[in-house]
């Protein structure tokens, strides 16, 4: 009890500097965190902490109801709130992943912790309303933090739910989602002329294409930006495994090439966090580690992008 | 159309080749020990098509019927379509091959020929493929028999049983129209697993492509002279 609201007096003082940022559209930069913990970006609409990293649920918490695959989900979960992660992200069109993450949080006891993010995936916007409940039921959760628009599908009406639902209190923040670096020029429309507090596109340290226009109206508009696809869906580490690290990997403090992918990502300004998906005890809390101290700075970013790019 | 560009394949698989595949573990051990009465019940299968008789021909069909039933509830429905939404608008397809199967039951109007010739000769192995050899191919996933795709229970071989009963079956429209969907579902089933990276992906496109061949090659049909009677005696 003490703790918690140790937590929530340190989440107010975090979130009024957040707020300050967002109102000066200064760059928020990362809260410091006491050693080992993980650092925390103000969700610029609240000057709400966000942790950098959190948890994505395509395929890999898809797992139907098998008894052994919904105990390692549960497994990988327990890591990841353990380590200080909050955000989840999931959607109608992930299978059984709403349920899993269902079941973890009640098996974990852990609806308080969880930042719940989902999304409403309807070409049929009088279903909206009805998708969106059947995926709090799956969740479990009183109420959703964040609902998207999977992919701006019917995204005009799916948003004015989703606004409309904000205003009555039924759920804490909006927004919509891309990914592949798809439609960006609707996504920008939106951002320019809708309310949101989210916008989820994918942006890692190969897809850039988010900080020409995204990023920076993002920072402009006071949006919060979740990074998705941090690995290409596991692509991108297998392409450079088996590549040499470089010399100085030290310095951007990676261990490994996913936490150097993690780092480029977390580290600009305007990402509010990544989401990677994961079946892997070890690997939530490899990314979890990638959000401690050091992050790079743009110097550092502009070189391990080079390298990379190089490779 | 650029965005349709930015897809691959393998973005439309929304689940890993461990939760496929531990679907037929869990499926195998919940039904436990119908399993091996599916292997009895493929087995009569494979000897009815092999040695026909009317009465054996229909009972044959009304099990595969059956089979088609089951698979689109207990293997469909209740684990596929969890984890692949999919899987739901299949489903009626399913169903719609058991009321195929059960209409050819009708007055006798699907039949088998009684001769063996080329394509009775693929039809059959391809159900003796599917009743003993494609349970094997669990070990290709290296899940062990534990997860082996048993006719009857598993679509896979349930198709390709089926495909083999299309191929030989006459007349020729019956045979095309009890074709098509297994056939659509073994094309599918390839290319999920190809993209699952399964070497298991190969049996049931080549599957497919033998009983087309059976079905476009020339029949052994009775000489034009002889008279309806002795036409009757080639098919059961
Ligand atoms: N339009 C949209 O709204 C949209 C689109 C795409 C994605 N998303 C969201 O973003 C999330 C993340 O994207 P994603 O799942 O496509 O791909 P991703 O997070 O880039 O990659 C996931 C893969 O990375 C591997 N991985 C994770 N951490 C690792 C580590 N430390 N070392 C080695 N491998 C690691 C995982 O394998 P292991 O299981 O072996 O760890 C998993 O296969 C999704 O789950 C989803 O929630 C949203």
């Amino acid at each position: 009890m003490d703790s918690d609201r140790h937590r929530l007096s340190r989440r107010r003082l975090l979130g009024g500097l957040g707020a300050l940022a967002a109102a000066s559209a200064l760059p928020p930069l990362p809260a410091r965190a006491a050693t080992g913990e993980i650092l925390t970006r103000a969700l610029p609409a609240t000057g709400e902490p966000l942790p950098l990293v959190g948890l994505g649920s395509w395929i890999t918490f898809n797992v139907g109801d098998d008894p052994a695959l919904l105990a390692e989900c549960t497994a990988v979960m327990r890591a990841f709130f353990a380590g200080g992660g909050r955000m989840i992200d999931s959607s109608p069109m992930y299978g059984s992943s709403q349920a899993t993450i269902g079941h973890g949080l009640a098996e974990l006891d852990a609806v308080e912790q969880a930042y719940a993010a989902d999304k409403v995936w309807t070409s049929s916007p009088d279903e909206g309303s009805a998708q969106i409940e059947a995926s709090r039921q799956h969740w479990g959760v009183p109420r959703f933090d964040l609902l998207q628009v999977h992919n701006l599908v019917a995204r005009e009406a799916n948003l004015e739910t989703l606004l409309a639902m904000r205003e009555a209190g039924e759920v804490r923040h909006v927004g919509i989602t891309t990914s592949h670096g798809r439609r960006h020029d609707a996504v920008e429309q939106i951002m320019r002329e809708a309310p949101l507090d989210f916008v989820q596109l994918t942006y890692n340290i190969v897809d850039r294409e988010a900080e020409q226009r995204l990023l920076p109206l993002a920072r402009e508009r006071g949006i919060g930006v979740i990074a998705n696809r941090p690995f290409q869906q596991k692509r991108l580490i297998r392409r450079l495994e088996g590549k040499p690290l470089p010399d100085w990997l030290a310095e951007t403090g990676a261990q490994n090439w996913a936490q150097f992918i993690l780092k480029f990502i977390l580290s600009h300004p305007d990402v509010t966090c990544a989401i990677p998906a994961t079946t892997q005890v070890e690997h939530v809390r490899e990314n979890l580690a990638a959000a401690r101290e050091p992050l790079p700075d743009a110097a550092l970013r502009r070189r391990m992008a080079d390298y990379v790019a190089a490779l | 159309m650029k965005e349709w560009l930015s897809y691959r394949p393998g973005d439309f698989l929304m689940f890993s080749q461990r939760v496929y595949e531990r679907l037929f573990v869990l499926h195998n051990e919940a039904l436990w020990p119908l399993p091996l009465l599916a292997l009895a019940l493929g087995a009569a299968l494979l000897l009815a098509l092999a040695f026909p008789r009317p009465g054996r021909v229909r009972a044959a069909l009304g099990l595969l019927g059956l089979a088609w039933a089951f698979v689109a509830w207990a293997f469909l429905w209740q684990r596929y379509a969890p984890i692949n939404w999919g899987i739901r608008y299949v489903v009626p397809l399913f169903a719609l091959q058991a009321l195929l199967l059960a209409l050819g039951l009708w007055r006798g109007g699907l039949k088998l020929p009684a001769r063996w010739d080329l394509p009775r000769g693929l039809g059959v192995a391809l159900v003796a493929y599917a009743v003993f050899l494609h349970p094997l191919t669990a070990l290709l996933h290296g899940r062990g028999l534990a997860g082996a795709e048993v006719v009857g229970l598993a679509p896979d071989p349930l198709a390709i049983a089926t495909l083999g009963v299309a191929a030989m079956a006459r007349p020729a429209s019956r045979g095309w129209a009890l074709l098509a969907i297994p056939a659509l579902w073994c094309l599918a089933s390839a290319a999920t697993l190809y993209l699952l990276d399964s070497p298991a992906a190969w049996p049931p496109l080549l599957a497919v492509l033998v009983a087309l061949a059976a079905r476009l090659l020339p029949r052994d049909s009775p000489p034009a002279s002889r008279n309806s009677g002795s036409a009757k005696q080639n098919v059961c």
